[in-house]
């Protein structure tokens, strides 16, 4: 009995530890700057929405969300494409070739980007790219290629070679067999991989860093540390920044949380 | 068959250039630029050897960088470790509000390290932040403190942040570990008369050991390679307390602008990250156990 809870007693800390903060921060962010320096701990009085509209009307956030979304979903769509398809090949030719080009991108996954930063770097200002958000998502696709592979990889070889080489026998050929029949069954992994990919790439802050300079070209995280600068400490507008930036990560991990936890799960094991 | 082969290559082709181009080739790059004296804008640069080798290694703010790395990584493994198994033993039953709790552990995961360090700057802020307002209310205001400001326990307190966002996610691998465990060998070991603690250590422990490796071995690298959350918070300083080797690599380029240093820099991170790799493979492999 005094076991049981104790159990209780940890867990229901734990849970604080985790909630406090994030109350606090959604809470703060509902405050006019005043309020928050004579009552940090306070309910908001008046809860106000103007916060929201100071950084979205001063500040180009609008702009800095919608650059997220343009990266973040260029960068997993063709991250899916041409990953899967290198995944896919990897499995139909399997032998000596396989491991080959397998070994290729496994080579790839021991790297990490903080020891590609300066190369990264110097070949995207040589390249014109630097500035330039096409730059970025190609970049990131390249950076991530090695861990979604990996991932793919593992997820494809639950298919049945029988299925795909009867489908061959029957003239199907090589392309309606991939988009046919290895990508509708293999859709659960995909999806885990997608979900895995759009945590990475909205939440990097490394590859941005070093591509992008001009104002008006920021993701949500390089713009969350400009408002550090901005605000030291009016914590009501930085929290809000926030936020705002983890709000569309926080939808999709209420709707697809099994997704994500595979996907996370298989991401980090592997990388 | 030998058409489809050709297709299958051109399968290959798109993704595996750019991968070449962008990844491989520039990482190539920095090996050899590791050998030079480039300040990274000049047009022109010389071979300097193993030069920047000799220097890196005799580098005080490179030592103090790995000895921080060291610890950083020890405590965040320590701490993450038995957190994150106590969580998985307690929240093992897929009871409702189990799952429930499970999913708010593992929230912080999804969230960007830079917002999980601005989070933490508002909670660790000496004179706004919660945690001295709230020691301060509850009449501890003596044990406030400057917490990421200070010499001595920044590095602990950016650990702590470290395991508060990433403990959820190794719960859930232990969870995956414990739930892999056959209900028969409980039942045989309760039928035997063992207790609860007897039980843990024949049955549960064992079983568990390829997930402990999993989690140790995941959270060795991840804590070796942070970079997001210090640079957010403090990075690197006061006064080097927070340096680690990837901010040390960071610094050298960027604003000591030592391209050839810091290219050197990156390559020792990396022969210390193939070893713990290596070692992680290693024991994944030897951990293996059947039942």
């Amino acid at each position: 009995m005094g076991m049981k809870w104790f159990g209780r007693l940890i867990l229901g800390l734990y849970a604080l530890l985790i909630a406090a903060p994030l109350y606090f921060v959604v809470v703060s962010s509902f405050k006019m700057t005043q309020r928050f320096f004579a009552s940090p701990l306070g309910w908001p009085k008046p809860f106000t929405f103007g916060n929201f509209e100071g950084i979205f009307k001063g500040q180009t956030m609008g702009k800095y969300f919608f650059n997220s979304v343009e990266v973040t979903l260029g960068t997993v769509v063709i991250e899916l494409a041409l990953g899967s398809l290198i995944a896919y090949a990897i499995f139909r030719f399997g032998g000596l070739i396989a491991k080959l080009v397998f070994g290729i991108f496994l080579a790839g996954l021991i790297v990490p980007s903080q020891v590609n930063m300066l190369p990264i770097y110097s070949l995207t200002h040589k390249l014109g790219w630097s500035d330039d958000l096409y730059g970025l998502v190609l970049v990131s696709v390249a950076m991530l290629m090695p861990l979604t592979v990996f991932m793919l990889k593992g997820f494809m070889q639950v298919l049945n070679k029988e299925i795909l080489e009867a489908g061959s026998i029957d003239g199907a050929s090589e392309w309606k067999l991939y988009a046919r029949i290895a990508l509708p069954l293999s859709a659960p992994s995909l999806a885990a991989t997608a979900t895995f990919l759009f945590v990475m790439v909205w939440n990097d802050l490394l590859i941005p860093m070093l591509l992008i300079n001009s104002k008006s070209k920021l993701t949500l995280p390089l713009a969350m540390l400009q408002f550090r600068g901005e605000y030291m400490t009016d914590y009501p507008m930085l929290l809000t920044g926030v936020v705002i930036t983890a709000v569309p990560m926080v939808v999709m991990f209420l709707f697809l949380q099994r997704y994500f936890v595979a996907g996370v799960m298989a991401g980090s094991l592997k990388g | 068959m030998s058409h489809n082969r050709s297709v299958l290559w051109l399968f290959l082709l798109p993704g595996t250039l750019l991968y070449l181009a962008l990844f491989m080739v520039p990482t190539l790059y920095g090996l050899f630029y590791s050998f030079t004296d480039w300040d990274g804008i000049s047009p022109s640069y010389q071979l300097v050897g193993l030069n920047n080798y000799a220097k890196t290694l005799h580098n005080i703010v490179f030592q103090k960088a790995l000895w921080n790395n060291t610890k950083f990584m020890l405590a965040v493994v320590i701490a993450q470790t038995v957190i994150s198994l106590a969580l998985a033993l307690l929240l093992v039953k897929n009871k409702k509000i189990n799952v429930f709790l499970r999913a708010l552990y593992f929230f912080p995961t999804i969230l960007s390290s830079v917002a999980v360090g601005l989070i933490w700057s508002f909670m660790y802020d000496p004179s706004l932040g919660l945690i001295n307002t709230l020691l301060k209310e509850i009449g501890l205001g003596a044990y406030g403190q400057n917490w990421i400001g200070g010499v001595k326990i920044a590095l602990y307190a950016i650990a702590g942040v470290q395991v508060w966002a990433h403990a959820g996610q190794m719960m859930i691998v232990f969870v995956a570990g414990l739930h892999a465990i056959p209900e028969e060998l409980y039942e045989a070991a309760r039928i035997d008369g063992g207790n609860r603690f007897q039980i843990f250590r024949k049955v549960t422990w064992p079983l568990l050991a390829p997930s402990a490796t999993i989690v140790i071995a995941y959270t060795t690298i991840q804590s070796f390679k942070a970079f997001d959350l210090i640079f957010t918070m403090t990075d690197g300083g006061p006064n080097y307390a927070t340096e680690i080797l990837t901010t040390y690599i960071y610094h050298t380029a960027f604003a000591n602008y030592s391209f050839g240093m810091a290219s050197a820099g990156s390559v020792l991170f990396l022969i210390l990250l193939s070893v713990l790799t290596i070692l992680q493979f290693k024991a994944l492999r030897a951990d293996r156990v059947s039942y």
